[in-house]
C-alpha cells in the first residue's frame, strides 16, 4: 500500500509552526507548544492536536513547505485507532461511498467531467459554458475522490480507493478531468502527490475552465453588480494556488467581495463536518460568526465553491437574508442563462 | 343468493352491492402474505340505518360480514375467511364535527386518514391527528378498531387511546353510542367516567359490531417540524438512548430502525427524532436539548448524529413512505410485518431475532420501531419483503413471521393487529380467565358469530 511521503526533517526544522499557530481551532501558547505537538504527532506520540483536530485540512494551506501536516495528523490518528467523528458515522459515511458498480458514464472522449458523487454537479455542468463537455459527465463512487475520509481520519480507505478511482479514469482513456469539486481536483493533485500517487491525465480545476469559457463569452456578460460573500470549502485549502481565480471570476462579471475577516486564509469552514466532530455548539458558534461577518461585508449573495458547503449553509444563510448562489449559478446569471430571483 | 342479493340492493340500491367476479378478487385479499378468500358479496353502505339493516339481514340469515376500511392491514384482518359480505365503508366518509375548543373531531366510520389531514389543514390548520404511517386512504375507524399508532403516539398513546366516544352497529343490530356520547351532545371521553365500553371494540378488528363513528382527539399542529437522525453502532445503547430521550417530554415521535439495503444503513441503528415548535427559537431549543442529551455517546464515540438535510423531505413526510420503498427492494411491491408491543428493554434481542430470520429464512429485513407512550413499550416491526409474483418467496417471509411471533410471545410481548393465526398463538397464551372474559364477551355480543369469523375465535 502507497505510504504518505512526509519529510521529518522538513517539519523538524520549522522556524513557524504555522500549521498549528494559525490554526483557528485550536489555541497553543507560542512556537515552542505548537512545535512541540506536531513533533509528538510526528513521533506517534500522544498529542491534543489529535483529539482536538477538526479537520479544516487548513493546516494544509497553512504549511507554506509541502510537508502535509493534516495527512500526517489523520495517518497518526488511525494508527492510533482514533475516531474524529462517532465510530457509526464514519462507517455510514465508508458504506455510503463504497463502490457498488453503480455510476453514469457519458460520452467521454478525450476529456470528461467529474460530477464526483454530487448529483447537484450534473445540474451545474451544463449550459453555455459546458456545451462542450456537458455530455462527457461521469458520475459514481467509482469516480468520487475518497478525499472525505479524511475528516474521519481513515487515510486508509483513500489509500486504498483512490488508485482504484485513477484507474477508473485511466480505463476511459481520458486525456483530461475537469474536477467540478474542489476535493476532486484536491486529491488528485494535492493528496495523490502527497501519497505517490501517478495521475496518468491533467486533472483540470472547474473554475480555471470556468473562468477560460466566460472569458471566451465576455460578450455576453451583463455586469451583475452585486456583492457577495465567498464562502471558501475546506477542500480549497489543498490547492491554495486555485483560490485568485474565483476573485477574477468575480471582477469579470462584475462582482464585489468586499473584504471580510473571514476570507482566504482566515476562512472559516461551512461546519458541517464540525458538528459531526465536535457537536452542535462549536457549528453553531463558528458559522454564526461566519453569517455574521458576510452581512456586516454588506452581502447581499452568499456565493458557494462547494454543494457540501451549499446544502449546510443556504438555509441558515438565506434565513439570515443572503441569497445562496453556487459561483457556476452567478456565471449563468451573468451571461444571462439563469435568472437572479432563482439562485435565491 | 339472489336472494340475499336482492335485500341488500334494497338496503343500500344497486350500485352498493357487487357480486362482480373482478371485484370479489379484490376484495378477496390484502397486500400481506396470507392467502386469499372470496367473499359472496361487497356491500358499500352509506348510512348506519344501511348498516344496521346489512347487520340485521346478516344476522338473521347467518351470514359472515367482514367490516372493512382501507384492507390495508397488511395482516389479512379483512380476508373474508368465511365468505359472506365485505361491508366496504369508505362511502360512510363525512367529517361531521369538530370541536376545535374541546380538541376533538366526529367522523364517519370510512373517513380516511387523509380526508381527515386535508380538512384539518383546510380549516383548522392549528389542529391535527395522529396520522399513522399507512397509506392515506386507510380509515380513522380501522386504524381505532386495530390499535393503530401514529405520529403522536410517544405523547399520547396508541390511536384508540384517543378515542373520544364511538357510535357502533352491533352484532344483533342495535345502533350504540359509547362514552360521552351516549349521555349527551359532547365527544370528549369514550369512557371515564363512565364503565369504558369501548374496550368491547377497541382492538376487535371487527368481531365486536361495525364501528359508524368515531370521535377522536385532536392535537396542536406546531408550525415548524423538525428532524434529527442519531446513529449508533451498539445495539445494546439502544434502550438508554431511548430513556434519555423520552425523559425530555418533549418529543413528537420517536422511531428506531436498522436495514441492510442502501448499503449506507448497514451496520448501524438508527434513531429519528422528531420535535416541532411554533418558532424558531423553540425548534432550536428542542433540538440542543436533543443534542445534550445524547453529548456522552458522542463523547465515546458510540453515536452521532447524521447530517440529512437531504433525507429531511422524506423524513418529514406524513404519512412516511419510505416503507413502501423498501416494499419493492426485491421488486414486486410487497411486504410483511410482525409488531410485537414490548418493553423498550427488549430492543437488542428484538434486532438480532430479525437479522437472524431474515438470514434463516433468506429474506430482506427492515425493522422499525416506534416508541410508545414515552417509552412504556415500544411497536417492533419486523419487517420482510417480497415479490408477490415468487410464491417461494412468500412462504418464507410467511414462516419467518410466524416464528417472530412466536418469539415476541416468548418475550412477553403483545403481537400488534395480530393475523388469525397470531391470535391463536395469543389466545393460547393467554391466561384462562381472560381467555374465558373474551369468550364471554364475543358469545354474548355476536351470538351468531357472523363477525369477521375467523378472527378472535375463542374457544371455551
Amino acid at each position: 500500500m502507497v505510504q504518505l511521503k512526509f519529510d521529518q526533517k522538513v517539519c523538524a526544522s520549522c522556524r513557524s509552526a504555522d500549521c498549528l499557530l494559525k490554526c483557528q481551532y485550536m489555541t497553543f501558547s507560542g512556537h515552542k507548544e505548537a512545535h512541540g505537538e506536531m513533533m509528538k504527532v510526528m513521533k506517534g506520540k500522544d498529542s491534543r492536536v489529535l483529539t482536538e483536530c477538526v479537520t479544516c485540512y487548513a493546516c494544509e494551506e497553512y504549511c507554506t513547505r509541502g510537508n502535509h501536516p493534516f495527512y500526517l495528523i489523520s495517518e497518526k490518528r488511525e494508527e492510533k485507532g482514533m475516531f474524529t467523528a462517532p465510530r457509526p458515522i464514519t462507517t455510514q459515511w465508508k458504506n455510503m461511498t463504497q463502490m457498488q458498480g453503480k455510476y453514469l458514464v457519458g460520452n467521454v472522449k478525450d476529456t470528461a467531467l467529474s460530477c464526483c458523487y454530487l448529483p447537484e454537479l450534473g445540474q451545474l455542468g451544463t449550459g453555455e459554458i459546458f456545451k462542450d463537455v456537458a455530455s462527457a459527465g461521469v458520475f459514481g463512487a467509482e469516480f468520487m475522490c475518497p478525499a472525505v475520509h479524511s475528516h474521519f481520519a481513515r487515510m486508509s480507505v483513500i489509500k486504498e480507493r483512490l488508485p482504484v478511482v485513477i484507474e477508473n479514469y485511466r480505463k476511459l482513456g481520458v486525456k483530461e478531468v475537469i474536477c467540478m469539486h474542489d476535493e476532486c481536483y484536491g486529491t488528485l493533485t494535492s493528496m495523490a502527490s502527497a501519497y505517490g500517487m501517478e495521475v496518468p491525465f491533467k486533472p483540470v480545476y472547474y473554475l480555471d475552465f470556468v473562468w477560460q469559457r466566460m472569458q471566451e463569452l465576455k460578450d455576453k456578460i451583463k455586469p451583475l453588480g452585486i456583492t457577495v460573500a465567498y464562502q471558501r470549502s475546506c477542500s480549497n485549502r489543498l490547492i491554495p494556488d486555485k483560490l485568485p481565480v474565483v476573485k477574477k471570476i468575480f471582477k469579470l462579471i462584475g462582482v464585489k467581495a468586499p473584504k471580510r475577516k473571514y476570507q482566504d486564509e482566515n476562512a472559516l469552514c461551512c461546519a458541517e463536518i464540525l458538528r459531526s466532530v465536535s457537536g452542535y455548539k462549536l457549528a453553531d458558534d463558528v458559522q454564526k460568526r461566519n453569517i455574521d461577518d458576510m452581512l456586516a461585508s454588506g452581502a447581499e449573495y452568499c456565493v458557494f465553491n462547494c454543494p457540501a458547503c451549499q446544502t449546510s449553509l443556504s438555509e441558515k444563510v438565506a434565513k439570515r437574508g443572503l441569497k445562496p448562489v453556487h459561483i457556476i449559478d452567478l456565471c449563468k446569471m451573468a451571461i444571462g442563462e439563469k435568472e437572479r430571483e432563482a439562485a435565491s | 343468493m339472489s336472494d340475499i342479493r336482492k335485500a341488500l340492493v334494497d338496503i343500500v340500491g344497486e350500485r352498493g352491492v357487487s357480486d362482480a367476479p373482478e371485484e370479489l378478487w379484490f376484495y378477496s385479499r390484502d397486500p400481506g402474505v396470507l392467502a386469499p378468500h372470496k367473499p359472496d358479496f361487497v356491500v358499500a353502505p352509506k348510512t348506519a340505518e344501511e348498516v344496521q339493516k346489512i347487520v340485521q339481514l346478516a344476522n338473521r340469515e347467518k351470514i359472515p360480514i367482514v367490516p372493512m376500511g382501507n384492507g390495508m392491514s397488511l395482516a389479512g384482518l379483512v380476508i373474508p375467511l368465511k365468505g359472506g359480505i365485505v361491508l366496504d365503508m369508505k362511502r360512510m366518509n363525512k367529517i361531521l364535527e369538530v370541536n376545535p375548543m374541546a380538541r376533538y373531531v366526529v367522523v364517519e366510520g370510512g373517513t380516511s386518514q387523509g380526508a381527515l389531514k386535508a380538512y384539518l389543514q383546510k380549516n383548522h390548520p392549528t389542529l391535527r391527528h395522529s396520522i399513522p404511517d399507512a397509506p392515506s386512504t386507510t380509515t380513522i375507524a380501522a386504524n381505532v378498531s386495530l390499535h393503530g399508532q401514529g405520529r403522536l403516539t410517544n405523547q399520547y398513546g396508541f390511536n384508540s387511546d384517543m378515542v373520544t366516544g364511538l357510535e357502533v352497529v352491533l352484532p344483533t343490530g342495535e345502533i350504540c353510542r359509547i362514552g360521552s356520547p351516549s349521555i349527551g351532545p359532547y365527544w370528549i371521553s369514550k369512557g371515564p367516567t363512565l364503565p369504558d365500553l369501548s374496550g368491547l371494540f377497541l382492538g376487535w378488528l371487527g368481531c365486536t359490531g361495525v364501528i359508524t363513528k368515531v370521535g377522536l382527539k385532536l392535537y396542536p399542529n406546531k408550525k415548524i417540524r423538525d428532524a434529527e437522525l442519531f446513529v449508533t453502532d451498539r445495539l445494546d445503547l439502544i434502550p438508554h438512548i431511548l430513556y434519555k430521550l423520552t425523559h425530555l417530554e418533549m418529543l413528537e415521535d420517536i422511531n428506531v430502525w436498522f436495514q441492510p439495503k442502501p448499503l449506507m444503513f448497514l451496520g448501524n441503528y438508527h434513531i429519528t427524532i422528531f420535535f416541532t415548535g411554533d418558532t424558531e427559537e423553540e425548534v432550536e431549543f428542542k433540538r440542543k436539548m436533543v443534542w445534550d442529551c445524547l453529548q456522552e455517546y458522542m463523547d465515546s464515540k458510540d453515536g452521532g448524529f447524521m447530517s440529512i438535510q437531504y433525507m429531511k423531505p422524506m423524513l418529514l413526510e406524513m404519512p412516511g413512505r419510505n416503507i413502501a420503498d423498501f416494499a419493492d427492494v426485491p421488486k414486486g411491491g410487497g411486504f410483511e410485518y410482525s409488531g410485537p408491543i414490548a418493553p423498550i428493554e427488549h430492543f437488542p434481542q428484538y434486532a438480532a431475532k430479525v437479522v437472524e430470520l431474515a438470514a434463516k429464512y433468506n429474506v430482506l429485513y427492515a425493522s422499525t420501531a416506534r416508541l410508545i407512550s414515552g417509552g412504556h413499550s415500544m411497536m417492533y416491526s419486523i419487517s420482510f419483503a417480497f415479490n408477490r409474483n415468487d410464491p417461494a418467496m412468500m412462504d418464507r417471509v410467511e414462516k419467518a413471521l410466524d416464528e417472530a411471533t412466536a418469539f415476541a410471545l416468548g418475550m412477553g410481548g403483545i403481537p400488534w393487529k395480530p393475523n388469525f393465526k397470531e391470535q391463536k398463538m395469543l389466545l393460547e397464551k393467554m391466561e384462562p380467565n381472560a381467555r374465558r372474559l373474551l369468550l364471554m364477551i364475543k358469545k354474548n355480543l355476536d351470538p351468531q358469530g357472523i363477525m369477521n369469523p375467523g378472527n378472535w375465535e375463542v374457544n371455551a
